[in-house]
């Protein structure tokens, strides 16, 4: 019996053992895990509503397990009606080019001065169409279309309740598969045990 | 061209993320073990497909790229 437990409490033997064990059973681990990810969506212009949704889709496509918080501006993207918008006013990365025209016309990225932008009424009007237009033959998908995609993956869609009692919103105005209406303190703890946390 | 794939998936004039997005959605209807294949036009294709083959255990048997298409061949894990 001292014999026998004097060999297999043999501290180099057992480091051996330990390590091949520790090794399969981490990859074990590694290969059961399932990712997961939660954004907090927090703006609602058009061309800040494509990340959050082509990110939160794409991982769903991969098999991760995603939530996204919308909160502030972020809970446009959860209306029943998406009107979505951009405004290049004070976005001055943002190019402006034609979606019609040759192309050489539709390279030219044309300045316009902010007090422009600012002054000529529909200006963003007219530049959110433009988007789209230049969205739509480029073959990029709508938001409609991403948010759907999200929704038929299981994407978990939460809201923000103090957003809505902020702005004198109502809840019927947003998308009834809203998976919950919650506020920070509910939705901190996902977020800690997700792989990959983004703010948008 | 391979043309023994069990299903086809045009993709071309759709760009990223939604070549990746019809893709699992036509792999979610088959069987383990059938093919794909995919056309896309999208040159982001090349490595997001390659990528989400790798994180999702299918198998990419074919990668060509031909005039600005870009064909692959999936085998469902």
């Amino acid at each position: 019996m001292g014999n026998a437990a004097a060999e297999t409490n043999d501290p180099v033997m057992d480091r051996n053992l330990f390590n091949q064990w520790f090794d399969d059973r981490m990859a074990q681990r590694e290969a059961e895990h399932v990712p997961s990810m939660t954004i907090i969506a927090t703006k609602g212009t058009l061309d800040m509503a494509y990340p959050p949704f082509i990110l939160a889709s794409t991982a769903s496509a991969l098999g991760w397990d995603v939530s996204v918080f919308f909160t502030f501006y972020g809970l446009n993207l959860l209306r029943k009606d998406l009107d979505l918008e951009i405004s290049p006013l004070g976005n001055p990365a943002m190019p402006m080019k034609m979606p019609m025209g040759p192309d050489w016309l539709r390279s030219v990225n044309m300045n316009i001065p902010n007090v422009l932008m600012a002054n000529m009424p529909g200006f963003e009007k007219m530049a959110s169409g433009m988007m789209k237009k230049t969205m739509r033959d480029k073959g990029v998908a709508t938001i409609e279309e991403l948010r759907s995609i999200c929704l038929e993956a299981d994407v978990k869609l939460v809201a923000c309740q103090m957003t809505v009692d902020l702005f004198s919103m109502d809840q019927a105005e947003f998308i009834p598969e809203i998976d919950d209406w919650i506020g920070a303190a509910s939705f901190l703890p996902t977020a800690q045990k997700a792989d990959v946390s983004l703010f948008i | 061209m391979n043309t023994e794939a069990t299903a086809t998936l045009d993709a071309r004039g759709l760009n990223c993320p939604l070549p990746i997005l019809r893709t699992k959605k036509a792999l979610n209807v088959l069987e383990p073990g059938d093919t794909l294949q995919l056309i896309s036009s999208d040159p982001g294709s090349v490595k997001d497909i390659d990528a989400f083959c790798k994180q999702t255990g299918n198998e990419l048997l074919e990668n060509n790229a031909e005039s600005g298409e870009f064909t692959f061949i999936i085998r469902k894990s």
